[in-house]
């Protein structure tokens, strides 16, 4: 039967059980100490992007975690600033259309690798395996000379092309894909559905959840994605919010206050996708981990 | 509706031939059940009528219309698979529809047909079920449904009762015999339970190792069985086969027993002798065999004994109320017209 629908109470199981239910001893201290540890260094980047962000200027470098006189002037000031908006826009625009376009073509591309049977499909699988290998500071100079070339500097099309597809989105899928029972596919040809209409109405609806898991590693991905939008956007109206926020202030003088107003501002973003997502992120994890 | 004909189907994968030219003609309106053991291919034969693999050689036929080349949707087929198939995310009703989807019927015609099938199954009330609420059993029919929906010249089944349990699957048996009363299409069955081919099939096919062993009906195949294979094959438990050699006429079983031949065959002929543990009894008239039983299970209405006899072990029904006990020496006893015949070399049957 429907093998995902099993794997779901499983996975849950799964989650389940790392919940320590067993009562305490020395063991779980120690497990607990190191999660509390670990807990502070996750939290008190947050804490003093907050913190920093209720400064004036004159504070941001008095490490006190509680302002001594706490205002919300910067706020004011990032919102009022029409530029902040504009590269709210521009990140919202760009993350968007890539997690669609990678949701659609890393799912296509998985699952032909998965389910169709031709001469190279091993080859190509590696292929695409192996550009996983290659960091994204090396491909930064070749995409933007074929930018330039192409005249795409300083425009979306420019900012997404590398992201549209990843290597990463197509592997998680053919493996998603693997968990789909060829029986469906068969069944869905005998009815007399195209190749096409079996993948989109037979294969992507069993493996829904992993495309969540996709939709928002790709979403969070581009959302904060700094590098390459900085060296392929010019005008300041071309900015993702990243780049925008680092671009408060000047060489000489960095204005943490603001730029930690903004990354405030756009963390709730990715927070709500968070709280709303989180049961499928943690699910498409552990799916990937039982069938990786 | 239609017939279905397959003449020297041949089929290889990567230089494996895994069908040797298959032939089999089946009417229009028949119930033929493909049986053998695992690996025969019995599901590649069925693969190979749906349109699902490509012929390596040979033609398929369906209503007088040769299909090698076509799409499986433009066979005219419908196929019920073993682990049903069925897309848990579409409710009942839209997995029966969804074998509509490429017809050009209205809705409303749609919605009719699904609505027959769905009754036909006895299915109405669980139309806006997803495949999660429903039993085993419900989920084949589904699938069955699914298959029905279009009207289809020829059904295919590979195994669809195999995921059931027990008492479900022969509860599915009758329903799918009735079904088949009732719409009278050409089915193509796979099972590897001889039960279900006996009860189900109006022919069966028995298949090993992709060869057809023999083609008829259950009485046929279980009372004239083409060789050794098939003579063992269907009916539980096995045929005995006791080894003997032809003399004067008669066979020359190892403890000395003569076994009269009612057919020419020459002496010094190596040959088996089979007979069904159901035809051979501790009591009777003709004595075939002595023995000591070794071993009694009794199963109510019967005993079945295993017998250390000079043949080897065999297996005898005896009678459930008074059955020989463990350690008891008994004379075995079979009808004349019982008894198998076939050659020892060619395991070919003798008649
Ligand atoms: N895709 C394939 N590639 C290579 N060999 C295959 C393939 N499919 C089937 N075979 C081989 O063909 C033979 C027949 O397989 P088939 O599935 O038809 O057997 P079957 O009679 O249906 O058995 P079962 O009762 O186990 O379902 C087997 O030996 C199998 O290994
Ligand atoms: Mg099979």
């Amino acid at each position: 039967m429907a093998v995902v629908e099993e794997i779901r109470p499983s996975s849950d199981a799964l989650l389940k059980t790392r919940q320590p239910k067993r009562p305490a001893n020395m063991g779980n201290y120690i497990r607990w100490l190191l999660l509390f540890f670990g807990g502070i260094a996750m939290v008190t980047p947050l804490a003093y992007m907050i913190s920093t962000s209720l400064k004036w200027p004159h504070e941001v470098y008095n490490l006190q975690l509680i302002p001594n006189e706490p205002t919300i002037e910067n706020y004011t000031y990032v919102l009022e600033d029409g530029r902040f908006y504009w590269w709210f826009l521009n990140s919202l625009i760009i993350a968007t259309i890539t997690t669609v376009c990678n949701v659609i073509f890393d799912s296509l591309v998985g699952y032909t690798l998965c389910k169709f049977r031709f001469p190279g499909r091993y080859i190509i699988f590696i292929a695409i395996l192996s550009t996983l290998m290659i960091p994204t500071e090396m491909l930064v100079i070749p995409w933007y000379l074929m930018s330039q070339q192409f005249g795409w500097l300083d425009t979306y099309w420019g900012i997404m092309f590398p992201g549209l597809m990843t290597a990463f989105g197509t592997f998680l899928m053919k493996q998603f894909f693997e968990t789909v029972p060829d029986d469906f596919i068969e069944a869905a040809r005998i009815d007399g559905l195209n190749e096409l209409q079996i993948w989109w109405t037979v294969a992507m609806p069993l493996v829904k959840p992993a495309l969540a898991a996709l939709a928002i590693f790709v979403f969070l991905g581009n959302w904060t994605a700094f590098i390459w939008p900085l060296i392929v956007t010019n005008s300041v109206d071309m900015y993702t919010l990243p780049v925008g926020l680092s671009s408060f202030g000047d060489e000489a003088d960095v204005q943490w206050e603001l730029i930690m107003t903004g990354a405030a501002i756009s963390t709730l973003p990715t927070l709500v996708v968070f709280l709303i997502f989180q049961r499928f992120i943690i699910r498409g994890v552990v799916m990937a981990g039982l069938k990786g | 509706m239609a017939d279905l004909i397959i003449r020297d189907l041949v089929k290889t994968y990567d230089k494996t031939e895994v069908l040797h030219g298959i032939s089999l003609d089946v009417k229009d309106g028949e119930f033929v059940v493909f049986v053998g053991p695992s690996g025969c291919g019995k599901s590649t034969t069925l693969r190979l009528i749906a349109g699902l693999e490509d012929t390596t050689s040979g033609e398929i036929e369906i209503g007088g219309r040769v299909v090698n080349n076509l799409e499986p949707k433009d066979r005219d087929i419908a196929m019920v698979f073993q682990n049903y198939a069925i897309y848990p995310h579409m409710t009942v009703r839209k997995n029966i529809g969804f074998g509509l989807r490429s017809s050009n019927k209205s809705k409303a015609e749609k919605e009719k047909r699904i609505e027959e099938v769905a009754a036909l199954l006895d299915m109405t009330p669980l139309l806006n079920r997803k495949p999660s609420q429903l039993s085993g059993g419900q989920r084949q029919r589904v699938a069955i449904g699914r298959a029905m929906v279009r009207d289809p010249a020829v059904f295919l089944f590979d195994e669809p009762l195999s995921n059931l349990d027990a008492q479900l699957r022969t509860q599915m048996r009758l329903e799918i015999k009735k079904l088949h009363q009732r719409v009278g299409s050409t089915i193509v069955f796979v099972t590897h339970d001889q039960v279900e081919a006996m009860t189900m099939a109006d022919r069966i096919v028995i298949m090993k190792d992709g060869h057809i062993q023999q083609v008829g009906t259950p009485q046929e195949v279980y009372h004239k069985p083409a060789n050794t294979f098939v003579a063992r094959f269907i009916g539980a438990p096995s045929m005995n086969m006791l080894a003997g050699q032809v003399k004067d006429g008669a066979v020359v079983l190892a403890g000395g027993n003569a076994v009269p031949v009612p057919v020419a065959v020459p002496d010094g002929k190596k040959v088996l002798v089979g007979v069904r543990p159901e035809d051979l009894h501790p009591e009777g008239e003709t004595s075939l065999l002595e023995g000591t039983v070794s071993l009694a299970e009794p199963l109510g209405h019967e005993t079945l004994l295993y017998v250390e006899t000079p043949s080897g072990e065999v297996i005898s029904k005896a009678d459930g109320r008074t059955p020989p006990g463990v350690g008891a020496r008994v004379a075995l006893h079979a009808l004349k017209e019982n008894l198998h015949l076939f050659d020892a070399e060619t395991e070919q049957a003798i008649t």
